[in-house]
């Protein structure tokens, strides 16, 4: 009887005739079903941390509504709350980053992946590996020590004496920053960009690369106006991850960006990022006000990453449909 | 394999003689600054008295309120008192019961600074010490610093505040001070663990700040004087209430600490700062347990409350060691007879 009513449920494709707990048996279902589960749990988790951070902000939301947004004082004391400077200043960092990493990281992948010598190219990748596993803390002590006081004495010259006219060049320089927050993000950023743009370098087919170099053109032409637009979508993906190192990072950022809430045009002066004010303060937060307006921040960097993500995957599209149609 | 059963055994015997020492565990959480003198008493403590393990987490203070309030732990540690809002939370939470404060030890700030060419101690006011972080005083040759140091050659330099980025009881201690020497400092910022600065860069923590200042030329931070001792780090003396410049260190803040006992109200919720005394540092604080007045677990409150005896008596003595100052006489005394309102 349950035969029969299966079958004819199941009357699209044939392994469907196969009854459920046969295919219980062989294994299929339960793999499917343990996947699922899997897969669920990331929906769930996602859920439950927005409803978290949602039901803990409500006294913010409240007192300052939109507000909370566009304000810029941050003020503990008084209980005046505003995001703004912080979400200028995980901006601005990130940006800084990504115009420092991705210029860097693509050239060094594209190196690796076509030019070197696969022996160089092996070694190079385990370093790089190796940077991407170094623990934030640690590029924080790179930025004090060394990024610092490079960017008082060395950058923050070459570029205020020329370009001071500048707002983004302009004012004094305290060594700390947005600038030196982006530099050293960009250093943290730059072995994902490598690692991942290599991989999907070197997994593009040989004979995309043959059939071009048969139709007369050179070694860099079939890199350039070949292999990189076959991979493009994985390069735009690598750049998204680090981005989304970028803006959630938190030591190192507070090591090096000043950790003042303003918002200033000059890329030297200092200012402060969402992670790294509540990592900073969330302890010591007296007040439930307080206390609240820290989640909020922390609603506000998830909200922020959800629709840089959001932007970064429509880019993807466009991109990739234009591409097609050149190709076409 | 018989070697094998064996260890299993004795490791089996040694796990049920490590659960066998059932001994009463008191959880407290609370302030950072008194973390390395706290954990070194409860050590000892449960060495002498095996029944009690006092297991202590360095949250910071905000936490440490926050987690004695809601009842998660037994007792908890503050840097700044809890103010009266606080109070009242944790009365209406508890069936009107309330909280008491017992000052530990004492600790301190200092001006820290970095001038190229300036190598001995500086002299603050505390007119100079508020503008400078109020933005006001913007030069390091500005009369307000140069005029009580006599004969150093201070530069024509930008003065660079450096300031704590994370919430502490260092900041509790700097702004208290500020607010009661500047009244501009105390309408415009206040005090607080984490106040809006008028002026300068953040670091992070005790660290942070000092690597700011070392590595940043024209630079003026504030630390702990305990941070600054076991680091040797230079720095300034500062005008007293009485008109002396004082440099702090252990003898000077426990003499801000006297002078401040004469008027130590019965709850111990008092600032020293800018306190009484030729002798005294004036930017000294105590820091202070936060004990329930009520118990429901009688063995936790005898616990707790034989803890304190011994803090009092024995525990003191081993504060210098740590560079904590100790409480004075007068203190000790009155906290014994209060140890008697823990019910």
């Amino acid at each position: 009887m349950a035969t029969t009513t299966t079958t004819l449920k199941g009357a699209g494709p044939v392994s469907g005739s196969r009854s459920f707990f046969l295919k219980l048996r062989d294994g299929d279902e339960i793999a499917r079903l343990v996947t699922l589960v899997f897969a669920t749990t990331v929906v769930l988790i996602t859920a439950a941390l927005v409803w978290e951070l949602w039901v803990n902000s409500a006294l913010p939301r409240q007192k300052f509504g939109f507000h909370f947004f566009v304000t810029s004082v941050w003020d503990p004391i008084m209980d005046q709350f505003g995001a703004l400077p912080f979400i200028y200043g995980t901006m601005v960092t990130s940006a800084v980053a990504l115009l420092v990493a991705v210029p860097l990281g693509i050239g060094a992948a594209i190196f690796l992946a076509e030019l070197a010598p696969p022996r160089v190219s092996d070694t190079l990748q385990f370093f790089i590996d190796l940077l991407a596993a170094v623990p934030s803390v640690i590029y924080g002590l790179l930025g004090v020590f060394i990024v610092v006081p490079l960017m008082r004495t060395v950058i923050y010259p070459a570029l205020n004496k020329p370009f001071g006219y500048l707002p983004i060049f302009k004012g004094p320089s305290y060594g700390v920053g947005f600038m030196t927050a982006g530099i050293v993000l960009a250093i943290m950023v730059i072995p994902y960009i490598i690692s991942v743009s290599r991989e999907v370098l070197l997994s593009v087919p040989r004979d995309q690369r043959e059939a071009a170099l048969a139709l007369g053109s050179t070694r860099w032409e079939s890199t350039w106006k070949v292999v990189v637009p076959f991979a493009k979508t994985g390069i735009m993906g690598s750049i998204f991850l680090a981005l989304a190192r970028a803006l959630g990072e938190t030591m190192a950022v507070t090591m090096v960006i000043g950790n003042t809430p303003k918002i200033a045009a000059s890329l030297f002066a200092p200012g402060y990022s969402i992670a790294a004010v509540i990592a900073n303060e969330f302890t010591e937060a007296t007040g439930d006000l307080y206390l609240q307006s820290l989640i909020a921040l922390g609603l506000v960097l998830f909200l922020l990453t959800f629709i840089l993500n959001g932007l970064a995957r429509i880019l993807i599209v466009l991109t990739t449909q234009k591409g097609s149609e050149v190709g076409g | 394999m018989k070697r094998i059963v064996g260890l299993a055994v004795g490791v089996l015997a040694l796990c049920a003689l490590v659960l066998a020492d059932n001994a009463l565990l008191i959880n407290g959480a609370g302030a950072t600054f008194p973390y390395p003198i706290y954990s070194k008493w409860f050590d000892v403590y449960h060495t002498k008295n095996p029944n009690f393990q006092f297991n202590y987490q360095s949250v910071g203070s905000g936490a440490g309120i926050k987690q004695v309030t809601e009842g998660t732990v037994d007792f908890g540690a503050t840097d700044g008192p809890m103010n009266d809002d606080q109070l009242k939370t944790f009365q209406d939470k508890h069936n009107g019961t309330g909280i008491l404060h017992f000052p530990t030890v004492l600790g301190a700030d200092v001006p820290t600074y970095n001038i190229p060419g300036v190598t001995g101690a500086l002299n603050f006011t505390p007119e100079a010490l508020a503008g400078i972080f109020l933005g006001k005083v913007t030069k390091w040759n500005d009369p307000a610093i140069a005029g009580s140091n006599k004969g150093v050659n201070l530069p024509a330099a930008d003065i660079i505040v450096v300031h704590r980025s994370d919430g502490s009881g260092t900041t509790y201690i700097w702004t208290d001070y500020l607010s009661k020497v500047s009244d501009e400092w105390k309408t415009k910022v206040g005090k607080g663990t984490s106040v809006n600065w008028p002026s300068g860069i953040g670091g992070k923590g005790n660290e942070g700040v000092m690597g700011s200042v070392k590595t940043t030329p024209n630079a003026i931070g504030y630390v702990e004087l305990i941070y600054a001792v076991q680091n040797n780090i230079p720095y300034g003396s500062v005008r007293n209430s009485s008109g002396n410049f004082v440099k702090a260190d252990l003898a000077s803040v426990t003499a801000a600490a006297a002078g401040a006992a004469k008027e130590m109200p019965d709850d111990f919720r008092v600032s020293i700062t800018n306190a009484p005394g030729n002798k005294a540092y004036p930017i000294s604080s105590f820091t202070w347990l936060l004990i329930p007045q009520k118990f429901q677990d009688g063995g936790k409150r005898d616990a707790i409350k034989g803890f304190l005896q011994w803090m009092l008596n024995d525990g003191q003595n081993s504060v210098e060691a740590l560079s904590y100052a100790k409480l004075p006489k007068e203190v000790v005394e009155k906290e014994k007879k209060a140890i008697n309102n823990i019910q």
